[in-house]
């Protein structure tokens, strides 16, 4: 009776501490975003979202710097969500268990723990000097394109490996080729985590300064971009300048919390979107 | 009588010729790795019966089943000797495309394994995957084998549902009406009750005594009773020899080794 009574103190204890440090994680993920949109939300109208940035970016809005970073969303994940969901599919479901395998694995993984600073001097020597693309949105989609790629080709791999292999027998026994299975069989039940790397990785790229440093992001630049050879401001960046090299710093840091909020907000959409995404998929395909 | 080899084989289906033999095994081995799994199999089927196939766990009947529809090329390290035919034609020799052969082998597997798809799409796949799209005749064969299946009744008013919303007995009977949308001119089954409950499973055994009008039915089984319900002829395997093949009654009254004895009457296994 004695050890009984001990055991649940035991667990109670244990209990207490775990929950006591998850609320202390969630707690200041709270204090952060609260503090971001108290700060953030007293800028936000309109004009601010629409506006070119004015006087020294103290007044206007961030118009240019949203839109450049939606088109860097845009731009990497066209370049990095196919290639990186193909290289996936290859390595998932075609390549056999072998040394080819093992190292194209940790390479992908080396790739990810990669700093970004040195994504953004490879981007800017190969892309923007090299290939001649100039300071450009192609180049910093590109560059941020790389730095997506493997966390999209992980969380399609996993994706992938959480079908179950009696579905692709089942396929195959029915005189399907491979292709056939993964088009009909395989892709329809991994879709939903499939997404759910893109939105990752999304977030990821949207949020990124280094890379863009020296392949894209204008200092101040009041116009919208007309090609991908154009040069573009970003919100990541653009929150960077507000805050250290701005002409007045002091006007212009209720700017940076604006900006800090769009780009937030941007995150949440997305990850909101994503949810979306999971559910239909998720409904269409239920496994149980 | 014993059919162990070729020549027994032919003395005990005098009346028929080679080409009524639906399927054929001469001389078969097969290595997993270092591990010699068949030794040595000469085997025939005839068409329009049930043959079932016992012997304890890891006697090599699965992997034997495996054979005619290729399935074991799909573990990575097997390595196959010897003809396999199927209406005479060897299923292993050059210029084979495999994804051809299996539409014409059907194979219902052990666990229910519906793709996550509406009950129509289930049996309509394999259709598809073969380049039929001709939606009426689609429609047609649909109902055709769900009713060869004995499930339409119970899924006719909900084609368009979720494969999930089925019972286990019920999800394993679309599996076999999936495989007979493509006409299989074989029907392999690997222990296809053995995860069932026992009224799903007296349903799966009728069903295996109707189709073998139309359909010749290959079936590994755990189970004896069920062994001498549904099947025509028995074979026994064990350490992956095949031990003993006989018609079904002669083996469970008469069997003539000592093993396909004392396996039988449950002494090991």
């Amino acid at each position: 009776m004695m050890s009984f009574i001990h055991k649940r103190i035991k667990q109670k204890i244990a209990f207490s501490i775990f929950g006591l440090i998850s609320m202390i994680v969630v707690g200041i993920l709270f204090v952060i975003l609260g503090f971001i949109i108290f700060r953030g939300i007293s800028v936000i109208n309109w004009g601010f979202l629409t506006k070119m940035p004015e006087e020294g970016m103290t007044k206007g809005g961030i118009f240019p710097a949203i839109v450049g970073t939606l088109c860097l969303i845009a731009g990497s994940m066209i370049f990095a969500f196919p290639i990186g969901v193909l290289s996936a599919i290859y390595l998932n479901e075609y390549l056999k268990e072998n040394w080819l395998k093992k190292f194209m694995r940790s390479m992908t993984n080396n790739l990810a723990g990669i700093p970004s600073i040195v994504f953004g001097l490879f981007g800017m020597a190969l892309f923007v000097n090299k290939l001649k693309f100039g300071d450009s949105i192609l180049a910093g989609s590109l560059t941020l394109g790389l730095l997506a790629l493997p966390v999209i080709i992980r969380t399609t791999e996993e994706a992938l490996k959480s079908v179950p292999d009696h579905l692709r027998i089942g396929s195959y026994a029915l005189g399907a080729t491979k292709l056939q299975t993964i088009r009909r069989v395989v892709l329809p039940i991994a879709a939903p985590n499939i997404i759910t790397g893109l939105i990752l990785s999304i977030s990821r790229v949207s949020g990124e300064t280094a890379p863009i440093l020296f392949t894209v992001a204008a200092y101040f630049l009041p116009k919208l971009p007309h090609s991908m050879f154009d040069q573009a401001m970003a919100l990541p960046y653009h929150l960077y300048v507000l805050t250290t090299s701005g002409t007045n710093m002091e006007a212009s840091r209720p700017m940076a919390y604006g900006t800090a909020f769009v780009l937030i907000m941007i995150v949440l959409i997305a990850n909101l979107l994503a949810n979306v995404f999971r559910r239909y998929f998720g409904k269409k395909n239920k496994m149980n | 009588m014993n059919l162990t080899n070729t020549l027994e084989i032919q003395e005990t289906f005098p009346d028929i010729a080679d080409e009524m033999l639906k399927a054929q095994t001469k001389d078969v081995n097969l290595y997993y790795k270092d591990f010699h799994a068949l030794k040595n199999i000469n085997f025939a089927i005839k068409a329009n019966t049930v043959t079932a196939l016992i012997g304890p766990s890891g006697c090599g009947k699965s992997t034997f089943l495996r054979l005619f529809n290729r399935m074991n090329d799909l573990i990575s390290g097997v390595k196959i000797t010897g003809d396999v035919l199927l209406e005479g034609e060897n299923i292993y020799k050059k210029g084979i495309v495999v994804d051809e052969l299996r539409k014409s082998v059907g194979m219902v597997f052990q666990k229910p394994n519906p793709f996550p798809k509406s009950i129509y799409e289930n049996v309509a796949y394999g259709l598809r995957v073969n380049g039929y799209d001709h939606k009426d005749s689609i429609d047609e064969i649909v109902e055709r084998s769900l009713k060869q299946a004995a499930l339409w009744d119970e899924v006719k008013d909900k084609l368009k549902k979720s494969a999930y919303e089925l019972s286990g007995g019920q999800q394993q009977r679309l599996c076999i009406a999936r495989a007979l949308a493509i006409e299989p001119s074989l029907i392999l089954m690997d222990e296809p009750a053995s995860a069932l409950d026992p009224l799903s499973t007296s349903k799966i055994e009728e069903l295996i005594y109707d189709l073998k009008n139309k359909y010749t039915i290959v079936i590994v089984t755990h189970n004896m009773q069920q062994a001498g319900r549904v099947s025509d002829y028995t074979a026994f395997f064990y350490l992956g020899e095949l031990i003993e093949y006989d018609k079904t009654k002669t083996m469970f009254i008469n069997p003539q080794n000592i093993k396909t004895q004392n396996y039988i009457t449950g002494r090991f296994g």
